[in-house]
Protein backbone atom coordinates (compact mmCIF):
# COMPACT_ATOMS: atom_id res chain seq x y z
CA UNK A 1 0.00 0.00 0.00
CA UNK A 2 2.64 1.98 0.85
CA UNK A 3 5.13 1.36 -1.86
CA UNK A 4 1.75 1.86 -4.66
CA UNK A 5 1.46 5.11 -2.47
CA UNK A 6 4.88 6.26 -3.48
CA UNK A 7 4.85 5.32 -7.07
CA UNK A 8 1.82 6.61 -7.71
CA UNK A 9 3.16 10.54 -5.88
CA UNK A 10 6.24 10.12 -7.54
CA UNK A 11 4.90 9.78 -11.02
CA UNK A 12 2.80 12.52 -10.61
CA UNK A 13 6.14 14.30 -10.31
CA UNK A 14 7.71 13.12 -13.10
CA UNK A 15 4.85 14.12 -15.16
CA UNK A 16 4.85 17.17 -13.90
CA UNK A 17 8.54 17.26 -14.94
CA UNK A 18 7.71 16.23 -18.04
CA UNK A 19 5.00 19.13 -18.71
CA UNK A 20 7.87 21.21 -17.82
CA UNK A 21 10.44 19.91 -20.11
CA UNK A 22 9.52 18.42 -22.74
CA UNK A 23 8.91 22.09 -25.03
CA UNK A 24 12.45 23.03 -24.16
CA UNK A 25 13.35 19.46 -25.38
CA UNK A 26 11.17 19.77 -28.46
CA UNK A 27 12.58 23.03 -29.16
CA UNK A 28 16.15 22.25 -28.94
CA UNK A 29 15.11 19.29 -31.28
CA UNK A 30 13.52 21.01 -33.94
CA UNK A 31 16.69 23.16 -33.67
CA UNK A 32 18.89 20.33 -35.75
CA UNK A 33 15.73 19.86 -38.45
CA UNK A 34 16.39 20.43 -41.92
CA UNK A 35 13.14 21.62 -42.86
CA UNK A 36 11.11 24.60 -41.87
CA UNK A 37 8.19 22.37 -40.23
CA UNK A 38 7.66 22.46 -36.81
CA UNK A 39 5.74 19.36 -36.45
CA UNK A 40 7.51 16.84 -38.92
CA UNK A 41 11.26 15.66 -38.44
CA UNK A 42 12.75 15.68 -41.64
CA UNK A 43 16.78 15.27 -41.04
CA UNK A 44 19.28 16.27 -39.44
CA UNK A 45 21.06 19.73 -39.90
CA UNK A 46 22.94 22.84 -38.37
CA UNK A 47 21.18 25.24 -41.21
CA UNK A 48 19.48 27.30 -38.36
CA UNK A 49 22.36 27.89 -36.32
CA UNK A 50 24.56 28.98 -39.43
CA UNK A 51 21.39 31.19 -40.54
CA UNK A 52 21.25 32.42 -37.11
CA UNK A 53 25.15 33.48 -36.53
CA UNK A 54 25.00 34.83 -40.03
CA UNK A 55 22.22 37.22 -39.31
CA UNK A 56 22.83 40.67 -38.11
CA UNK A 57 19.68 41.56 -36.04
CA UNK A 58 20.22 38.66 -33.75
CA UNK A 59 23.65 39.58 -33.62
CA UNK A 60 22.53 43.00 -32.25
CA UNK A 61 19.78 41.33 -30.42
CA UNK A 62 22.14 39.91 -28.24
CA UNK A 63 24.13 42.99 -28.38
CA UNK A 64 22.04 44.98 -26.62
CA UNK A 65 20.22 42.54 -24.47
CA UNK A 66 23.82 41.88 -22.63
CA UNK A 67 24.65 45.78 -22.92
CA UNK A 68 21.21 46.76 -21.47
CA UNK A 69 21.12 44.56 -18.89
CA UNK A 70 24.45 45.33 -17.41
CA UNK A 71 24.22 48.90 -17.71
CA UNK A 72 20.65 49.09 -15.90
CA UNK A 73 22.20 46.86 -12.98
CA UNK A 74 25.10 48.75 -12.47
CA UNK A 75 22.86 52.50 -12.47
CA UNK A 76 20.09 50.74 -10.60
CA UNK A 77 22.26 49.13 -7.80
CA UNK A 78 24.18 52.19 -7.31
CA UNK A 79 20.88 54.70 -7.09
CA UNK A 80 19.08 51.91 -5.23
CA UNK A 81 21.63 51.24 -2.60
CA UNK A 82 22.12 55.34 -2.07
CA UNK A 83 18.32 55.75 -1.89
CA UNK A 84 18.02 53.07 0.31
CA UNK A 85 21.18 54.78 2.48
CA UNK A 86 19.52 57.95 2.70
CA UNK A 87 15.94 56.63 2.94
CA UNK A 88 17.45 54.56 6.59
CA UNK A 89 18.20 57.79 7.52
CA UNK A 90 15.58 59.99 6.74
CA UNK A 91 12.05 60.56 8.74
CA UNK A 92 9.08 58.53 9.10
CA UNK A 93 7.09 59.80 7.14
CA UNK A 94 8.91 60.44 4.18
CA UNK A 95 10.52 56.87 4.36
CA UNK A 96 7.02 55.40 4.30
CA UNK A 97 5.45 57.61 1.33
CA UNK A 98 8.82 56.65 -0.74
CA UNK A 99 8.17 53.00 -0.14
CA UNK A 100 4.85 52.83 -0.94
CA UNK A 101 5.72 54.71 -4.09
CA UNK A 102 8.78 52.16 -4.62
CA UNK A 103 5.93 49.14 -4.18
CA UNK A 104 3.74 50.62 -6.93
CA UNK A 105 5.56 49.27 -10.23
CA UNK A 106 5.92 45.79 -8.47
CA UNK A 107 2.51 45.14 -8.02
CA UNK A 108 1.47 46.92 -11.31
CA UNK A 109 1.23 44.84 -14.18
CA UNK A 110 3.96 45.14 -16.56
CA UNK A 111 1.73 46.14 -19.50
CA UNK A 112 0.47 49.31 -17.23
CA UNK A 113 4.20 50.03 -16.39
CA UNK A 114 5.29 50.07 -19.75
CA UNK A 115 2.73 52.03 -21.31
CA UNK A 116 3.47 55.11 -18.54
CA UNK A 117 6.94 54.64 -19.82
CA UNK A 118 6.22 55.04 -23.65
CA UNK A 119 3.26 58.06 -22.37
CA UNK A 120 6.30 59.85 -20.25
CA UNK A 121 8.90 59.59 -22.92
CA UNK A 122 6.28 60.59 -25.54
CA UNK A 123 4.68 63.40 -24.07
CA UNK A 124 8.64 64.79 -23.18
CA UNK A 125 8.61 64.47 -27.11
CA UNK A 126 12.15 61.80 -26.49
CA UNK A 127 13.06 59.65 -29.77
CA UNK A 128 12.16 55.86 -28.35
CA UNK A 129 15.82 53.82 -28.72
CA UNK A 130 18.34 53.01 -26.93
CA UNK A 131 18.05 55.52 -24.04
CA UNK A 132 14.29 55.41 -23.50
CA UNK A 133 14.41 51.63 -23.06
CA UNK A 134 18.03 51.65 -20.48
CA UNK A 135 15.98 54.38 -18.65
CA UNK A 136 12.98 52.20 -18.37
CA UNK A 137 14.64 49.29 -17.49
CA UNK A 138 16.80 51.34 -14.39
CA UNK A 139 13.46 52.34 -13.18
CA UNK A 140 11.99 49.10 -12.80
CA UNK A 141 14.73 47.20 -11.35
CA UNK A 142 15.47 49.97 -9.13
CA UNK A 143 12.71 49.03 -6.47
CA UNK A 144 13.83 45.81 -6.78
CA UNK A 145 17.59 46.56 -5.42
CA UNK A 146 16.24 48.82 -2.76
CA UNK A 147 14.09 46.08 -1.81
CA UNK A 148 16.76 43.79 -1.00
CA UNK A 149 19.17 46.15 0.49
CA UNK A 150 16.44 47.90 2.44
CA UNK A 151 16.23 44.97 5.27
CA UNK A 152 19.75 44.46 6.03
CA UNK A 153 20.60 48.29 6.39
CA UNK A 154 18.07 48.26 8.97
CA UNK A 155 20.45 45.34 11.08
CA UNK A 156 23.64 47.70 10.97
CA UNK A 157 24.55 49.90 14.11
CA UNK A 158 24.07 53.26 13.36
CA UNK A 159 27.21 53.48 15.94
CA UNK A 160 29.85 52.43 13.50
CA UNK A 161 28.82 55.49 11.09
CA UNK A 162 29.07 57.97 13.57
CA UNK A 163 32.11 56.17 15.14
CA UNK A 164 33.82 56.67 11.83
CA UNK A 165 32.78 60.38 11.28
CA UNK A 166 34.09 61.24 15.38
CA UNK A 167 37.47 59.54 14.13
CA UNK A 168 37.64 62.14 11.42
CA UNK A 169 36.48 60.56 8.14
CA UNK A 170 34.41 62.30 5.45
CA UNK A 171 30.95 61.57 5.02
CA UNK A 172 32.25 60.11 1.90
CA UNK A 173 34.50 57.99 3.57
CA UNK A 174 32.27 56.99 6.09
CA UNK A 175 29.99 55.56 3.20
CA UNK A 176 31.95 53.71 1.16
CA UNK A 177 34.56 52.44 4.01
CA UNK A 178 32.18 51.73 6.81
CA UNK A 179 28.43 51.52 5.63
CA UNK A 180 28.71 50.59 2.04
CA UNK A 181 31.50 46.99 2.87
CA UNK A 182 28.58 45.96 5.61
CA UNK A 183 26.15 45.89 2.86
CA UNK A 184 28.38 43.93 0.38
CA UNK A 185 25.73 40.41 0.24
CA UNK A 186 22.46 42.36 0.18
CA UNK A 187 24.20 44.74 -2.62
CA UNK A 188 25.12 41.68 -4.47
CA UNK A 189 21.79 39.34 -4.51
CA UNK A 190 20.26 43.28 -5.03
CA UNK A 191 22.45 43.95 -8.37
CA UNK A 192 21.59 39.84 -9.38
CA UNK A 193 17.93 40.23 -9.29
CA UNK A 194 18.23 43.47 -11.29
CA UNK A 195 20.40 41.68 -13.70
CA UNK A 196 17.98 38.96 -14.29
CA UNK A 197 14.50 41.44 -14.51
CA UNK A 198 16.56 43.23 -17.41
CA UNK A 199 17.87 40.00 -18.89
CA UNK A 200 14.09 38.42 -18.67
CA UNK A 201 11.88 41.72 -19.69
CA UNK A 202 10.11 41.17 -23.04
CA UNK A 203 6.58 43.83 -22.38
CA UNK A 204 8.64 47.08 -21.15
CA UNK A 205 11.40 46.37 -23.47
CA UNK A 206 8.76 46.23 -26.20
CA UNK A 207 6.81 49.63 -25.54
CA UNK A 208 10.14 51.58 -24.71
CA UNK A 209 12.20 50.99 -27.62
CA UNK A 210 12.24 52.31 -30.94
CA UNK A 211 12.56 50.53 -34.21
CA UNK A 212 16.19 50.62 -33.85
CA UNK A 213 17.08 48.98 -30.70
CA UNK A 214 15.76 45.56 -30.44
CA UNK A 215 16.68 43.04 -27.87
CA UNK A 216 16.44 38.93 -28.01
CA UNK A 217 12.61 39.26 -26.72
CA UNK A 218 11.48 41.91 -29.00
CA UNK A 219 13.57 40.09 -32.11
CA UNK A 220 11.21 36.92 -31.11
CA UNK A 221 7.81 38.16 -30.53
CA UNK A 222 8.61 40.07 -34.25
CA UNK A 223 10.11 36.64 -35.55
CA UNK A 224 7.74 34.17 -34.66
CA UNK A 225 4.26 35.76 -36.93
CA UNK A 226 5.71 33.65 -39.75
CA UNK A 227 7.54 30.27 -38.82
CA UNK A 228 10.71 30.65 -38.18
CA UNK A 229 13.27 28.03 -36.84
CA UNK A 230 16.46 30.20 -36.19
CA UNK A 231 14.23 30.91 -33.18
CA UNK A 232 14.89 27.23 -32.28
CA UNK A 233 18.47 27.78 -32.57
CA UNK A 234 18.49 30.91 -30.54
CA UNK A 235 16.12 29.38 -28.50
CA UNK A 236 18.45 26.11 -27.69
CA UNK A 237 21.39 28.56 -26.95
CA UNK A 238 19.60 30.81 -24.28
CA UNK A 239 19.03 27.30 -22.52
CA UNK A 240 22.40 25.73 -22.97
CA UNK A 241 23.81 29.56 -21.30
CA UNK A 242 21.11 29.39 -18.75
CA UNK A 243 21.84 25.58 -17.48
CA UNK A 244 25.35 26.11 -17.49
CA UNK A 245 25.44 29.66 -15.46
CA UNK A 246 22.70 28.09 -13.01
CA UNK A 247 24.41 24.59 -13.03
CA UNK A 248 27.84 26.90 -11.79
CA UNK A 249 26.37 29.18 -9.55
CA UNK A 250 24.52 26.02 -7.95
CA UNK A 251 27.62 23.79 -6.83
CA UNK A 252 30.21 26.10 -6.95
CA UNK A 253 29.01 27.15 -3.18
CA UNK A 254 28.98 22.73 -2.85
CA UNK A 255 32.22 22.35 -4.03
CA UNK A 256 33.50 25.40 -1.80
CA UNK A 257 31.91 23.99 1.54
CA UNK A 258 32.99 20.80 0.26
CA UNK A 259 36.64 22.26 0.55
CA UNK A 260 36.09 23.68 3.68
CA UNK A 261 34.88 20.88 5.50
CA UNK A 262 37.67 18.69 3.93
CA UNK A 263 40.48 21.32 5.50
CA UNK A 264 38.28 21.35 8.71
CA UNK A 265 38.16 17.50 9.01
CA UNK A 266 42.22 17.42 8.58
CA UNK A 267 43.15 19.96 11.23
CA UNK A 268 40.68 17.36 13.39
CA UNK A 269 42.30 14.51 12.19
CA UNK A 270 46.01 16.52 12.82
CA UNK B 1 18.29 62.37 -0.86
CA UNK B 2 18.10 64.27 -4.49
CA UNK B 3 18.03 60.84 -5.86
CA UNK B 4 15.30 60.05 -3.81
CA UNK B 5 12.90 62.78 -4.75
CA UNK B 6 14.29 62.54 -8.68
CA UNK B 7 13.27 59.05 -8.50
CA UNK B 8 9.37 59.38 -6.50
CA UNK B 9 9.14 62.05 -9.25
CA UNK B 10 9.81 59.70 -12.26
CA UNK B 11 7.17 56.82 -10.67
CA UNK B 12 4.55 59.39 -9.84
CA UNK B 13 5.53 61.42 -13.09
CA UNK B 14 4.07 58.05 -14.73
CA UNK B 15 0.83 57.59 -13.11
CA UNK B 16 0.04 61.07 -12.95
CA UNK B 17 0.59 61.29 -17.14
CA UNK B 18 -1.57 58.19 -17.58
CA UNK B 19 -4.70 59.88 -15.63
CA UNK B 20 -4.35 62.91 -17.20
CA UNK B 21 -5.11 61.47 -20.76
CA UNK B 22 -7.53 59.21 -19.95
CA UNK B 23 -10.44 60.77 -18.12
CA UNK B 24 -12.89 61.25 -21.18
CA UNK B 25 -12.58 57.59 -22.34
CA UNK B 26 -14.46 55.39 -19.93
CA UNK B 27 -17.41 56.46 -21.21
CA UNK B 28 -16.30 54.94 -24.54
CA UNK B 29 -15.25 51.53 -22.73
CA UNK B 30 -18.30 51.14 -20.95
CA UNK B 31 -20.69 51.70 -23.93
CA UNK B 32 -18.85 49.37 -26.12
CA UNK B 33 -19.81 45.75 -26.19
CA UNK B 34 -16.38 43.99 -26.82
CA UNK B 35 -14.77 45.44 -24.10
CA UNK B 36 -16.68 43.89 -21.36
CA UNK B 37 -16.54 40.90 -22.57
CA UNK B 38 -13.19 40.47 -23.24
CA UNK B 39 -12.51 41.81 -19.72
CA UNK B 40 -14.61 39.37 -18.55
CA UNK B 41 -13.26 36.69 -20.57
CA UNK B 42 -9.64 37.24 -19.54
CA UNK B 43 -10.62 36.80 -15.80
CA UNK B 44 -12.41 33.97 -16.62
CA UNK B 45 -9.38 32.71 -18.46
CA UNK B 46 -7.31 33.97 -15.48
CA UNK B 47 -9.36 32.27 -13.32
CA UNK B 48 -9.27 28.94 -14.42
CA UNK B 49 -5.45 29.02 -14.60
CA UNK B 50 -5.05 29.87 -11.06
CA UNK B 51 -7.61 26.88 -10.53
CA UNK B 52 -5.63 24.28 -12.26
CA UNK B 53 -2.52 25.71 -10.98
CA UNK B 54 -3.81 24.93 -7.46
CA UNK B 55 -4.69 21.49 -8.50
CA UNK B 56 -1.55 20.59 -9.96
CA UNK B 57 0.33 22.82 -7.86
CA UNK B 58 -0.65 21.65 -4.54
CA UNK B 59 -0.36 18.09 -4.72
CA UNK B 60 2.81 18.59 -6.35
CA UNK B 61 4.54 20.79 -3.61
CA UNK B 62 3.07 18.39 -1.31
CA UNK B 63 5.03 15.30 -2.37
CA UNK B 64 8.07 17.66 -2.71
CA UNK B 65 7.96 18.46 0.81
CA UNK B 66 7.56 14.77 1.69
CA UNK B 67 11.44 14.25 0.22
CA UNK B 68 14.67 14.20 2.25
CA UNK B 69 16.17 17.94 1.84
CA UNK B 70 18.61 16.68 -0.66
CA UNK B 71 15.98 16.13 -2.98
CA UNK B 72 13.95 19.01 -2.41
CA UNK B 73 16.53 21.39 -3.17
CA UNK B 74 17.56 19.62 -6.35
CA UNK B 75 13.85 19.31 -7.77
CA UNK B 76 12.94 22.85 -6.53
CA UNK B 77 16.60 23.80 -8.45
CA UNK B 78 14.86 21.73 -11.51
CA UNK B 79 11.62 23.61 -11.68
CA UNK B 80 13.21 27.47 -10.71
CA UNK B 81 15.35 26.03 -14.43
CA UNK B 82 13.24 26.66 -17.00
CA UNK B 83 11.95 30.29 -15.44
CA UNK B 84 15.39 31.58 -16.19
CA UNK B 85 14.68 31.30 -19.79
CA UNK B 86 12.26 34.16 -21.57
CA UNK B 87 8.73 33.39 -21.24
CA UNK B 88 8.53 34.59 -24.84
CA UNK B 89 10.30 31.44 -25.79
CA UNK B 90 9.14 29.11 -23.16
CA UNK B 91 5.60 30.39 -24.28
CA UNK B 92 6.53 29.82 -28.19
CA UNK B 93 8.35 25.94 -27.40
CA UNK B 94 4.02 25.09 -27.01
CA UNK B 95 4.03 26.20 -30.79
CA UNK B 96 4.95 22.85 -31.91
CA UNK B 97 3.48 20.18 -29.32
CA UNK B 98 0.25 22.28 -29.40
CA UNK B 99 -0.29 22.00 -33.59
CA UNK B 100 -0.56 18.18 -33.23
CA UNK B 101 -3.60 18.79 -31.25
CA UNK B 102 -6.14 20.39 -32.43
CA UNK B 103 -7.57 22.40 -29.62
CA UNK B 104 -9.66 25.43 -29.31
CA UNK B 105 -7.91 28.45 -28.92
CA UNK B 106 -8.72 29.05 -25.16
CA UNK B 107 -7.41 25.64 -23.94
CA UNK B 108 -4.28 26.50 -26.26
CA UNK B 109 -4.09 29.47 -24.07
CA UNK B 110 -4.07 28.00 -20.80
CA UNK B 111 -1.97 25.43 -21.45
CA UNK B 112 0.08 28.01 -22.12
CA UNK B 113 -0.42 30.23 -18.80
CA UNK B 114 -0.60 27.00 -17.11
CA UNK B 115 3.13 26.25 -18.13
CA UNK B 116 4.15 29.93 -17.22
CA UNK B 117 2.95 30.45 -13.83
CA UNK B 118 2.03 26.82 -12.26
CA UNK B 119 6.01 26.95 -11.24
CA UNK B 120 5.30 29.97 -8.45
CA UNK B 121 2.31 28.15 -7.49
CA UNK B 122 4.51 25.24 -6.69
CA UNK B 123 7.36 27.24 -4.87
CA UNK B 124 4.92 29.17 -3.00
CA UNK B 125 3.38 26.01 -1.49
CA UNK B 126 6.48 24.70 -1.22
CA UNK B 127 7.73 27.22 0.93
CA UNK B 128 4.71 27.21 3.28
CA UNK B 129 4.71 23.37 3.52
CA UNK B 130 8.50 23.32 4.23
CA UNK B 131 8.45 25.98 7.20
CA UNK B 132 5.53 23.69 8.64
CA UNK B 133 6.63 22.12 12.20
CA UNK B 134 6.90 18.49 11.74
CA UNK B 135 6.32 18.05 15.45
CA UNK B 136 2.62 19.76 14.73
CA UNK B 137 2.51 16.42 12.52
CA UNK B 138 3.27 13.85 15.23
CA UNK B 139 1.26 15.64 17.70
CA UNK B 140 -1.91 15.29 15.40
CA UNK B 141 -0.65 11.59 14.92
CA UNK B 142 -0.25 10.86 18.72
CA UNK B 143 -3.54 12.26 19.73
CA UNK B 144 -5.02 10.19 17.52
CA UNK B 145 -5.88 11.77 14.22
CA UNK B 146 -5.42 9.74 11.09
CA UNK B 147 -3.45 10.84 8.29
CA UNK B 148 -6.63 12.38 6.07
CA UNK B 149 -7.64 14.52 9.35
CA UNK B 150 -4.02 15.43 9.85
CA UNK B 151 -3.98 16.75 6.73
CA UNK B 152 -7.13 18.51 6.43
CA UNK B 153 -7.26 19.75 9.80
CA UNK B 154 -2.84 20.72 10.34
CA UNK B 155 -1.17 20.91 6.93
CA UNK B 156 -3.69 22.37 4.55
CA UNK B 157 -4.70 25.53 7.15
CA UNK B 158 -1.55 26.03 7.57
CA UNK B 159 -0.28 26.51 3.83
CA UNK B 160 -3.09 28.23 2.66
CA UNK B 161 -0.74 31.49 2.92
CA UNK B 162 1.27 29.44 0.73
CA UNK B 163 -1.51 29.35 -1.48
CA UNK B 164 -3.18 32.92 -1.38
CA UNK B 165 0.83 34.28 -2.41
CA UNK B 166 0.19 31.68 -4.90
CA UNK B 167 -2.98 32.86 -6.06
CA UNK B 168 -1.62 36.19 -6.81
CA UNK B 169 1.41 35.09 -8.42
CA UNK B 170 -0.49 33.35 -11.01
CA UNK B 171 -4.03 35.42 -10.98
CA UNK B 172 -2.08 38.80 -11.92
CA UNK B 173 0.19 38.09 -14.75
CA UNK B 174 -2.32 35.84 -16.27
CA UNK B 175 -4.95 38.75 -16.68
CA UNK B 176 -2.58 40.98 -18.29
CA UNK B 177 -0.95 38.76 -20.14
CA UNK B 178 -0.83 39.74 -24.13
CA UNK B 179 1.80 37.26 -25.61
CA UNK B 180 0.96 34.33 -24.65
CA UNK B 181 -2.66 34.86 -26.37
CA UNK B 182 -1.02 36.17 -29.13
CA UNK B 183 1.66 33.27 -29.89
CA UNK B 184 -0.53 30.57 -29.13
CA UNK B 185 -4.38 31.45 -29.23
CA UNK B 186 -3.80 33.21 -33.23
CA UNK B 187 -4.92 36.26 -34.16
CA UNK B 188 -8.68 36.02 -33.43
CA UNK B 189 -8.63 35.10 -29.83
CA UNK B 190 -8.50 38.38 -28.01
CA UNK B 191 -7.69 39.15 -24.11
CA UNK B 192 -7.28 42.49 -22.09
CA UNK B 193 -3.59 42.85 -22.81
CA UNK B 194 -3.69 42.78 -26.44
CA UNK B 195 -6.35 45.39 -26.67
CA UNK B 196 -3.80 47.46 -25.05
CA UNK B 197 -1.03 46.14 -27.27
CA UNK B 198 -3.50 46.98 -30.34
CA UNK B 199 -5.07 49.96 -29.17
CA UNK B 200 -1.00 51.42 -28.53
CA UNK B 201 1.28 49.83 -31.09
CA UNK B 202 -1.17 49.27 -34.45
CA UNK B 203 -4.28 51.88 -34.18
CA UNK B 204 -2.56 54.57 -32.15
CA UNK B 205 -5.35 55.91 -29.68
CA UNK B 206 -2.80 56.16 -27.14
CA UNK B 207 -6.02 57.59 -24.74
CA UNK B 208 -8.42 54.90 -25.08
CA UNK B 209 -5.53 52.19 -24.39
CA UNK B 210 -4.82 54.21 -21.19
CA UNK B 211 -8.41 53.95 -20.28
CA UNK B 212 -8.81 49.95 -20.66
CA UNK B 213 -5.40 49.27 -19.27
CA UNK B 214 -6.41 51.80 -16.06
CA UNK B 215 -9.39 49.58 -15.87
CA UNK B 216 -7.68 46.52 -15.90
CA UNK B 217 -5.28 48.11 -12.89
CA UNK B 218 -8.29 48.87 -10.64
CA UNK B 219 -9.66 45.31 -10.84
CA UNK B 220 -6.35 43.96 -10.45
CA UNK B 221 -5.12 46.50 -7.19
CA UNK B 222 -9.24 45.08 -5.76
CA UNK B 223 -8.66 41.41 -6.44
CA UNK B 224 -5.48 42.02 -4.65
CA UNK B 225 -7.19 43.99 -1.66
CA UNK B 226 -9.53 40.95 -1.67
CA UNK B 227 -6.81 38.26 -1.54
CA UNK B 228 -4.85 40.17 0.84
CA UNK B 229 -8.05 40.60 3.17
CA UNK B 230 -8.37 37.00 3.01
CA UNK B 231 -4.59 36.61 3.97
CA UNK B 232 -5.19 38.41 6.99
CA UNK B 233 -8.56 36.46 7.70
CA UNK B 234 -6.90 32.93 7.20
CA UNK B 235 -4.03 34.10 9.41
CA UNK B 236 -6.04 35.31 12.54
CA UNK B 237 -7.66 31.91 12.12
CA UNK B 238 -4.15 30.02 12.13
Amino acid sequence: MKKLKKILSNSFLWLVMLFFYLPIFYVILFSFNESKSLTKFSGFSLQWYQKMFESRSVREAIYYTLIIAVLATIISTIVGTLTAIGLSKSNKVLKAVVLQINDIPMMNPDIVTAIGFMLLFSSLGVQKGFATILLAHVSFCIPYVILTVMPRLRQLDDNLAEAALDLGATPFQALTKVIIPQLRGSILSGALIAFTMSFDDFVISFFTSGPKVSNIAIYVYSAIKRINPTINALSTIIVVIVTITLTIVNVVPLIKEKKKRGISDEKVSA
Amino acid sequence: MLLIFLYAFTVEGNSIITLHFTFENFAKFFSDSIFPMVLARSLKIAFYTTVICILIGYPAAYIIAQQSEKVQTFIVLLITLPMWINMLIRTYSWKGILSYFEFDAEINVMVGMVYNFLPFMILQIHTSLSKLDRNLLTAAKDLGADEIQTFLRVTLPLSIPGVISGITLVFLPAVSSFFIPKLLGGGSYVLIGNLIENYFISVGNWNYGSAISLIMALVIILSMFVTKKMEKKTGEEA
